[in-house]
Formats: C-alpha cells, sequence, structure tokens
C-alpha cells in the first residue's frame, strides 16, 4: 500500500453515477486536502448526497475512481473504510444508551474494554455532553442528538468526517450554534471533513472550499471568497447571494476596466481580469449588496462609478439590512440591498444607484 | 371545551354498539351459562353451582387436553417464528419495485376456504395422496407412509393458517426501520450481518412479539386443523368445546370449559405483556 503523505486525503478521478438513464454525478474530479473542511454546494437534486455516499462506500460508482490516502477504494467495503457519518435524522440506535452508541464503532475497532469507557467519555465531553452515557437517545433533545451523532463518529478518529445536511433538521437558532459547534470541533481535530449542504450561509461560513454543483456537474470550486466574489458563471453568482444580471455588449477598455454598452442604452464600467474585444457579448453581475443607494438629488461626478436612476417599488425590512427593489426608465429591475442608515427610503421615491466598477464582473454571454 | 367531550364518544359509539352487543354480550351469556345445569331432558336449567367447573379439574383428561393445546400452541408459535422472519425479511430488503405484489402473494390463501385449504393435505399426504402416490409408483416404498392423522399433520395445517399472520407482522416492522441506522451501523465498521444483529433483529422484535402473540392466541382456539388432519391423540381444546356444545348439546360444559381457556389465555397474554411485554418495547423505542 503505497501512502505518500502528500496525497489529498480524498480524491475523484472521473467519478460518474447513473442510476438507470439518470445522471447523478457527472465526471466529477476533485481533491480534499488533508484536514480541510469542503462543502459540496447545490439545490437539490444536483447529486451531492450521491457524491458523499460513494465516498462512504453506500453507492459504487459507475465509471471513475475514488481514492482515500492515494489507495483506489471503490472496492473496499463500507465497514473496511475508516469514515464518519453524520445523517440529516441523526440515526442514533434507538435501542441503545448513549453510551453504546457511541462505543459502538469502537467495539468493532477491537479497542479494549478500559479504552473504550475513557474514550466515549472523552468524546461525549468534547461535543459537551458529559453525564448522558446512560439515557436513551428518545431522551434527548434533537440538537444533543445531532451531538451525540457527532460523538459516535469522531470517537474512532476517522480519515474523513462525511456529512449529509446535518443541520437542517435543527430549528434556525439551535443550527447556527451546531454549525459554530461543528466548525470548532473540526478545526480542534483537524479530520478532514466534506459537507453537504443546500444552505449557502452554512457553507460560506465553514468552509475551506465549496464545490459548487448543479445537476450533477461541478460548476466552481474554490474558497468561499472565491465563489462568491469570482463567481464562474452565471450559476454561480445567481445561486450565492442576491445577484443582479445587466446583458451589453463590449465597447473596449479603459485602463484595467471594461466599458460595456448595456441592453437598455446605459453605459457600465466593470473591472475585468481578462481581456474583452469590442463587441463581446457580456453580462455584467453585481451583487445586491454592493450599490449604495442616494436620493436622486447627491449623484456623484465620478468616472468610475456607475449611477442606475430609478425609482423604490419595493422595499422589505429585514432586520439588518433593507432590500429595495428599484426600476429603472426602461422598467428593467434592479435587486439592492443596503445596511440600514440613518434614513430608509420609501417605496416610491426616486434613487440613484450606485456602484463602483471594481464590483461589477463581466461574464461572458452565452 | 364543553362541546368536544361528547363528540368523540358520539363518533365511537356505532363500533362501541357493535362490540358491545357482538363481543361483550354473547361472552356474558357464555359465563353464565357456564354456572347452569344440564338438564337430561329439555331447556337447561338456571343454576348458580360449579358442577361444570368440578367436572373439568375432575380428573387429568380434560387438563391434559388443555396442556396439549398450550403445547402445540407454543410449537406453532416457534415454527411460524423461523419459517415467517426470514421470507418477511426477503421481502423488506428485495429491491424490486413489486413489493406489494410479493405481499399479495401472501394474501392469496385468504381468498380460498380456510376448510377447502386444510382438506387439500389429505390429498397431499394421505394414503393414496400425492407424496405416497408418486413414491410408490417410483419404487422407493412399497407400503404408504403414514404422514396424516397426527401431530406434524395438525402443525403443517396450522402453519399453513398463520404464517401469513406473522410474516406480515414482522415485515410491518422492518419496513419500519429507519435504513440509514443500518448505513450508519456499516459505516461504523459492522459487516452485513452484524449490523443485522445489532440493528435489525432487535428493532423488528416489536413485530415478532405481535405476530408471536397472534399465532399463539389463534392457534388456542382453532379447531379445525386438529379435527381434519389430527387423529383422536391429537384433540385440542376448542374440539372439546366443539364436541361439548355442537355433538352432545352440552352448553353449560362447553360454556365453562370456554371460560377456562380464556382465563387462561389472559393470563398468559398479561404475563407476556408484563415480561416480554409489547408495550416495554414500543416504550425503548420512543
Ligand atoms: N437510489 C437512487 N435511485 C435512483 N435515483 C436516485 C437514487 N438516489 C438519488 N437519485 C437521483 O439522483 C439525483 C441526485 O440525488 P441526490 O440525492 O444526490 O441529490 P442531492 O443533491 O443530495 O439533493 P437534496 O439536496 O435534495 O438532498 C436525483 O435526481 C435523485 O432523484
Ligand atoms: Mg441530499
Amino acid at each position: 500500500m503505497n501512502q505518500e503523505p502528500n496525497h489529498p486525503m480524498v480524491q475523484f478521478k472521473g467519478v460518474v453515477k447513473r442510476f438507470d438513464k439518470l445522471v447523478a454525478v457527472e465526471k466529477m474530479d476533485l481533491d480534499i486536502a488533508r484536514g480541510s473542511f469542503v462543502t459540496l454546494l447545490g439545490p437539490s437534486g444536483c447529486g451531492k448526497t450521491t457524491l458523499l455516499r460513494m465516498v462512504a462506500g453506500l453507492e459504487q460508482p459507475t465509471e471513475g475512481d475514488i481514492f482515500i490516502k492515494g489507495r483506489r477504494i471503490n472496492d473496499v467495503p463500507i465497514h473496511k473504510r475508516n469514515l464518519g457519518m453524520i445523517f440529516q435524522n441523526y440515526a442514533l440506535f434507538p435501542h441503545k444508551t448513549i453510551f453504546d452508541n457511541v462505543a459502538f464503532g469502537l467495539k468493532y475497532r477491537k479497542v479494549a474494554k478500559s479504552e473504550v469507557k475513557a474514550r466515549v467519555e472523552g468524546a461525549l465531553e468534547l461535543v459537551r455532553l458529559p453525564g448522558y452515557g446512560n439515557r436513551k437517545p428518545a431522551q434527548l433533545s434533537g440538537g444533543q442528538q445531532q451531538r451525540v451523532a457527532l460523538a459516535r463518529a469522531i470517537v474512532i478518529q476517522p480519515d474523513v468526517l462525511l456529512m449529509d445536511e446535518p443541520l437542517s433538521a435543527l430549528d434556525e437558532n439551535l443550527r447556527e450554534e451546531m454549525r459554530r459547534e461543528i466548525d470548532n470541533l473540526q478545526q480542534m481535530l483537524g479530520v478532514t471533513t466534506l459537507f453537504v449542504t443546500h444552505d449557502q450561509r452554512e457553507a460560506l461560513s465553514m468552509s475551506d472550499k465549496i464545490v459548487v454543483m448543479k445537476d450533477g456537474r461541478k460548476q466552481q470550486e474554490g474558497s468561499p471568497e472565491e465563489v462568491y466574489n469570482e463567481s464562474a458563471n452565471h450559476f454561480v453568482a445567481d445561486f450565492l447571494g442576491h445577484s443582479n444580471f445587466l446583458n451589453g455588449t463590449v465597447i473596449g477598455a479603459e485602463g484595467d476596466a471594461t466599458r460595456v454598452r448595456l441592453e437598455n442604452g446605459g453605459e457600465l464600467l466593470a473591472a475585468s481580469s481578462q481581456q474583452w474585444f469590442p463587441g463581446d457579448k457580456v453580462e455584467a453581475v453585481v451583487r445586491a449588496q454592493k450599490f449604495q443607494i442616494l436620493s436622486d438629488l447627491e449623484v456623484p461626478a465620478s468616472r468610475d462609478m456607475n449611477s442606475f436612476p430609478g425609482r423604490i417599488i419595493e422595499r422589505s425590512y429585514m432586520g439588518g439590512e433593507v432590500s429595495y427593489f428599484v426600476e429603472q426608465r426602461d422598467k428593467t429591475v434592479i435587486h439592492a440591498m443596503s445596511m440600514v442608515r440613518t434614513r430608509p427610503f420609501r417605496r416610491g421615491e426616486d434613487v440613484v444607484l450606485v456602484v463602483a466598477a471594481r464590483h461589477c464582473r463581466l461574464l461572458p454571454k452565452t | 371545551m364543553q362541546k368536544s367531550s361528547w363528540r368523540p364518544w358520539a363518533l365511537l359509539a356505532p363500533s362501541l354498539t357493535a362490540v358491545f352487543l357482538l363481543l361483550l354480550v354473547p361472552l356474558c351469556f357464555i359465563v353464565v351459562y357456564s354456572f347452569w345445569l344440564r338438564a337430561p331432558t329439555g331447556a337447561d336449567i338456571a343454576a348458580f353451582q360449579l358442577g361444570n367447573y368440578k367436572k373439568f379439574a375432575a380428573d387429568f383428561f380434560y387438563p391434559s387436553i388443555l396442556l396439549r393445546t398450550i403445547r402445540v400452541a407454543f410449537e406453532t408459535v416457534v415454527l411460524c417464528l423461523l419459517m415467517g422472519y426470514i421470507p418477511a425479511y426477503f421481502f423488506y430488503r428485495s429491491k424490486t419495485r413489486h413489493k406489494s405484489v410479493l405481499l399479495l402473494l401472501i394474501m392469496i390463501p385468504f381468498w380460498i376456504s380456510f376448510i377447502i385449504r386444510t382438506l387439500s393435505w389429505i390429498n397431499i399426504l394421505g394414503d393414496t395422496g400425492l407424496i405416497n402416490h408418486v413414491l410408490v409408483r417410483v419404487g422407493i416404498i412399497s407400503e404408504p407412509l403414514n404422514m396424516l392423522y397426527n401431530e406434524g399433520a395438525v402443525l403443517m395445517g396450522l402453519i399453513q393458517y398463520l404464517l401469513p399472520f406473522m410474516i406480515l407482522n414482522v415485515y410491518v416492522s422492518l419496513e419500519g426501520i429507519d435504513k440509514s441506522l443500518l448505513e450508519a451501523a456499516r459505516s461504523l465498521g459492522c459487516t452485513e450481518w452484524q449490523a443485522f444483529r445489532e440493528v435489525t433483529l432487535p428493532l423488528s422484535l416489536p413485530g415478532v412479539s405481535a405476530g408471536c402473540l397472534l399465532v399463539f392466541v389463534l392457534t388456542s382456539g382453532t379447531y379445525l386443523p386438529p379435527m381434519i388432519l389430527g387423529g383422536p391423540r391429537n384433540e385440542m381444546i376448542a374440539n372439546l368445546i366443539f364436541k361439548r356444545v355442537i355433538g352432545t348439546l352440552d352448553w353449560p360444559f362447553g360454556s365453562a370449559i370456554s371460560v377456562v381457556l380464556l382465563t387462561l389465555l389472559i393470563i398468559i397474554i398479561y404475563t407476556y405483556n408484563r415480561y416480554l411485554g409489547i408495550n416495554q418495547i414500543f416504550k425503548s423505542l420512543q
């Protein structure tokens, strides 16, 4: 067994999974570095769970290979892969005590009785449930049950921790708490983690790397900042956060920015990391949070600022921020979100949305 | 609040009436009848005396039939469990989309009269039945084997009747087990067989327990298989009751035996629930 330490912990090479005709995962190449927290993010049915289950051995890839520590594991049975799984519904054994639940994996690793006790108690302490060993799962709250599931998975010191939407059965406040708990625990133990979610906030706040998926295909892979700020395509930009898409044609370069004629006649200056040529059809992506919203009296004159005059047609207060829908003269609507300032704008007011060139990105229009 | 308190009762009224008229009233009749005196001629005489019960306990003849009934019922339970768990597990694990068809196959025997199904064993096991016919023809034996009119034949008839109940009960409880529990067990290091022992088997016990109880109670009260497939030494308590009531028209004594059987079953079920209890198992699963 060659286990050179420079192998990624998990590696997918051209992995395809088909269920009859349906393609659940398409040509997946992905490396998961040792100790990293990687999140699979995407809408329902995009194949996240299937990908995770293939690592666990609960599904077989139709094509391609999966490696753990450089060793091909396609044919290694589930129980011989040293993995910790966390399920959405906790999946604690209802007929066993908390202690026996956590000790379960150790029992099948032939760990000595005395050591089992110490390790189980250590794990329960880690998840802040010391002294709960004698209870049955049914006597615990949802959050506590998920923490027991976490203890059960980490106590075996797995190579990879696999979590399939572990927080989605919890209510909002608890979810936040558990999210931080998982994050802390993962950092402390340094265990490689593959996390599945369709909640972008979870993905953005916890991950070292996010893999955005759609229809079984990888759309983009990168750090949270990369996928959020430098979305690779329309889908990623649209899926993460609130984006506006403005279609137009490139006029020409202006320093290290590009000037674009928009379909509604206006112009836009956008930062560009790549070279565009006049006549290129493009799509400018502007995040709703990047706009500044001003009354129509205080329009800035700066050359590298883009401004979009319009009238507020809808406004909703969302606690930390206010969401505005501004209708331009040509009836197209821009979505802007802004921190609550001194004076919130009212519906029907004429305003100007201002955004700096460096907050506008261009994508090729397909 | 005021209004809603009578509503459940109003809705329950039809079924409660049915239970009362069809179950409780006849039961009371039987209990009352068991104290009556049998007249040599004419109508039975209303009385309150324990003569019928004394007659039952007078010598070992009647209690031994009762004991035999319990023993046969117990054997039936064990055999049904062994023969029922495996198909139930097979249905549960089968990946086919036609599970309902498989379950329907289990139900099909119910569409054929119980009597016919029981009688058909005579054509299979009898002296001139299928098996003996073939064996004699092929020349393996010269004289037909005696396969009927013994306890084995009775058990066969009972199992044929009761196996579907066991299979369905076990199947339902297997189907109720969360599949991710098995996956969790597997990912923690269990082989498939170990996962079965750790998860599937214990979590299917409520169904096993319910199935066993049902089979036991139904066996204790059945009289057709012993009557058709058994010999005089294989009589069960229900045969005795049948003979007293239908054969010799001794309603008071028949009633007394029924009451004894009923009491015994109640005690057994109560103890069973108490120690192996269905309730206990369910509680641990909540
Ligand atoms: N066992 C299976 N048999 C047939 N099709 C399946 C099976 N498992 C998954 N699929 C299909 O594969 C596709 C991907 O499913 P998957 O469960 O991986 O999606 P997901 O991204 O986890 O979605 P969700 O966010 O809803 O959990 C879906 O179209 C699904 O219907
Ligand atoms: Mg899923």
